[in-house]
């Protein structure tokens, strides 16, 4: 069969197979790369994969869908920069699966929202957003301080993260290899075999929904919040530094 | 109907459907196919100027560069890339030299010369107006009033906390503050918060209280069992040191008082507070923002209500 005009014309088969190879370059040749271009993800220190906690926070984030209001992506410019911070580097979401970045912003940025506010703040916030911002178009989220947190599951969980690439540790070589790379106290929360306890732990430390008594999705939803964008020491960087990578 | 014979010598696709309908292949209009090879140009000089082609582990930068001062005060001229450009717009565009000739200024003056200067007033007004929409009005209101008393203060009323003079305005933005109140729930009786609040209702005047429990609420405040007075002071005007509230005026910060609609509520709304103590957080912006910024803040708090 010649390909010319005609066939693939009256050929559905053969012209669906061709379009999507056409618009597929387009992609390829953005994407691909980036997996092997040295460059792509910056050295830099501090970033290391969410505690147990902040991972499940991470999912109720993503449930209750508030990445359809908020992006965590500062970019490069000056009006970004004086609003939110830093712009976002590639390495502050290396062990995001799926990341966050996003382009729709109803609501503000959220990549450096940790430590803006109090947690007192937040849970006022979420539970009723105008209680604090009277012009909020927000929704409400009142059942995450009623809900307890279903960390039954959390180990299983911290294995399909690891199954693509995120270094949580479940035999002692992989152990040692966070201890190295992260330091002891990281390593720890990193430690599969240790999850519900290191969970439980820092929820009660945190204490983040002012409720001692039990492990809500508040305290989990306010502990990923409250670790956004704090990992990297940006004063410890040249300001050329990660122009360097691009 | 068109008259078909002039396009005798256009060519057709050659099928045929239904017997008899046949389709033309035009040539693509010349203007089309010209725009055409001109992207097509564009494209490759964009290859030669900017960042464009992956090659093995690295790419190929362009021709293009960008310079900017790094952090060390040494000249730096790199390959044209988004952040390169975005320290150099920091550094000089136009838009942040006119902002950074200001902002100088500023920096360089004391807060009296800055609250002498209409001039520099007026950019301080509306860069710190911007600043504090951006991160302090989710807590204490747009306009330095929150949406309701008890869990953040009230910015334009004349009472502080921690100190209204321009150094307690900046200490409190810098390093942030905790309001810390014990709570007196297991430690004193319900008679004798009671007669605390009676008390304190009483100091700043105008609330029914009942005299007996004023008078023994006066000991209690006063007395080692309770120790009101540590923070609140003996005249109960409060500690800027400890953020302790004033209790002889008409302002209320936690306690929502003056929205209660009866005598009743007004006691109970007092108790509330004395029995589950107080803790409120205002987070520290020394990391967060910079000296310049926290200065243009301090000057607008000064000027929100009542800076000493
Ligand atoms: C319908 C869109 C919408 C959704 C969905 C939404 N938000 Fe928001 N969010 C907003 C808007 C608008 C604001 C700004 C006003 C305010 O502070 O409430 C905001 C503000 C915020 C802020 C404060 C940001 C800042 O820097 O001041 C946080 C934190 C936040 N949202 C978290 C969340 C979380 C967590 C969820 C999911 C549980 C969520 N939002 C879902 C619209 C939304
Ligand atoms: C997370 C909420 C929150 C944010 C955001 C916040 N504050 Fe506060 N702020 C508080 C609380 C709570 C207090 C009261 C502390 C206390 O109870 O003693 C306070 C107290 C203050 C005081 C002292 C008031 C007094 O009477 O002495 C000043 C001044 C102040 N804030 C300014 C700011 C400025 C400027 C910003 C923005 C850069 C800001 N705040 C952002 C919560 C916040
Ligand atoms: C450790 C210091 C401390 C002690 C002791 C203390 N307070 Fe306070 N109190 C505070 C502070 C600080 C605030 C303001 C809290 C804030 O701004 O976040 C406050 C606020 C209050 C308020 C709310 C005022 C308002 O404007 O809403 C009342 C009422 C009060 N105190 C009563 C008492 C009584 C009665 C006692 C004794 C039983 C007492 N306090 C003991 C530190 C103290």
């Amino acid at each position: 069969m010649k390909l010319n005009h005609e066939s693939i014309e009256i050929n559905a088969g053969l012209m669906i197979v061709l379009i999507m190879l056409a618009i597929s370059i387009g992609g390829l040749v953005e994407v691909v790369p980036l997996y092997y271009i040295e460059d792509t993800v910056e050295k830099v220190d501090g970033v290391r994969p969410y505690t147990p906690l902040e991972q499940r926070g991470r999912d109720i984030f993503i449930r209750e869908g508030c990445y359809t209001c908020h992006s965590q992506m500062i970019r490069p410019f000056r009006d970004e920069d004086m609003r939110y911070g830093h712009y976002s580097l590639a390495a502050e979401s290396q062990y995001d699966h799926p990341f966050q970045w996003g382009s729709k912003r109803t609501g503000p940025d959220l990549a450096r929202v940790g430590g803006k506010y109090s947690n007192a703040w937040h849970v006022k916030h979420l539970n009723n957003p105008r209680s604090v911002v009277p012009e909020s178009i927000m929704p409400n989220y009142p059942w995450l301080l009623e809900t307890e947190l279903d960390y039954s599951d959390i180990a299983a969980r911290m294995r399909a993260l690891k199954a693509v690439g995120v270094p949580y540790s479940e035999t002692d070589d992989e152990y040692q290899a966070n201890v190295e790379k992260f330091g002891k106290e990281v390593a720890g929360m990193l430690d599969i075999n240790n999850a519900e306890r290191n969970l439980i732990v820092q929820a009660e430390a945190g204490n983040y929904d002012k409720d001692p008594g039990s492990v809500t999705e508040m305290d989990a939803l306010i502990a990923y919040l409250q670790v956004l964008g704090t990992m990297v020491d940006f004063s410890k960087y040249d300001e050329g530094y990660f122009a360097e990578f691009r | 109907m068109a008259d078909q014979s002039q396009h005798k010598a256009v060519q057709t696709t050659g099928h045929a459907w239904d017997g008899d309908l046949q389709e033309f292949n035009n040539p693509l209009p010349r203007w089309w196919l010209w725009t055409f090879y001109a992207t097509v140009v564009f494209a490759i000089v964009y290859w030669i100027i900017y960042p464009a082609w992956p090659v093995g582990k690295n790419f190929t930068k362009g021709l293009a560069t960008t310079t900017f001062v790094n952090s060390d005060g040494r000249e730096v001229t790199m390959h044209w890339n988004t952040r390169a450009e975005f320290i150099r717009d920091m550094q000089s565009g136009e838009e942040a030299l006119k902002q950074k000739a200001y902002l100088e200024k500023v920096a360089g003056a004391s807060y009296e010369e800055i609250l002498d200067d209409p001039d520099m007033m007026a950019f301080t007004q509306s860069l710190a107006k911007v600043l504090f929409a951006d991160n302090c009005a989710a807590c204490h209101g747009l306009g330095g009033t929150p949406a309701e008393v008890g869990n953040f203060p009230n910015l334009r009323d004349d009472a502080w906390l921690w100190g209204g003079s321009i150094a307690r305005i900046e200490q409190t933005i810098r390093k942030g503050r905790l309001g810390y109140m014990p709570s007196f729930g297991k430690v004193l009786s319900n008679e004798e918060i009671e007669a605390l609040a009676h008390y304190v209702l009483s100091l700043p005047g105008g609330h029914d209280v009942d005299k007996g429990l004023v008078a023994r609420g006066n000991k209690l405040y006063h007395s080692e069992q309770a120790g009101c007075y540590y923070c609140h002071t003996n005249s109960g005007e409060g500690l800027y040191s400890q953020g302790a509230a004033d209790h002889t005026d008409q302002v209320w910060t936690v306690a929502d008082v003056n929205a209660a609609d009866s005598a009743a509520e007004k006691v109970e709304r007092v108790k509330s507070v004395i029995r589950n103590g107080i803790q409120r957080r205002m987070p520290a912006w020394e990391d967060r923002l910079g000296d310049e910024e926290i200065k243009l803040l301090t000057v607008y708090v000064h000027g929100l209500g009542g800076g000493q």
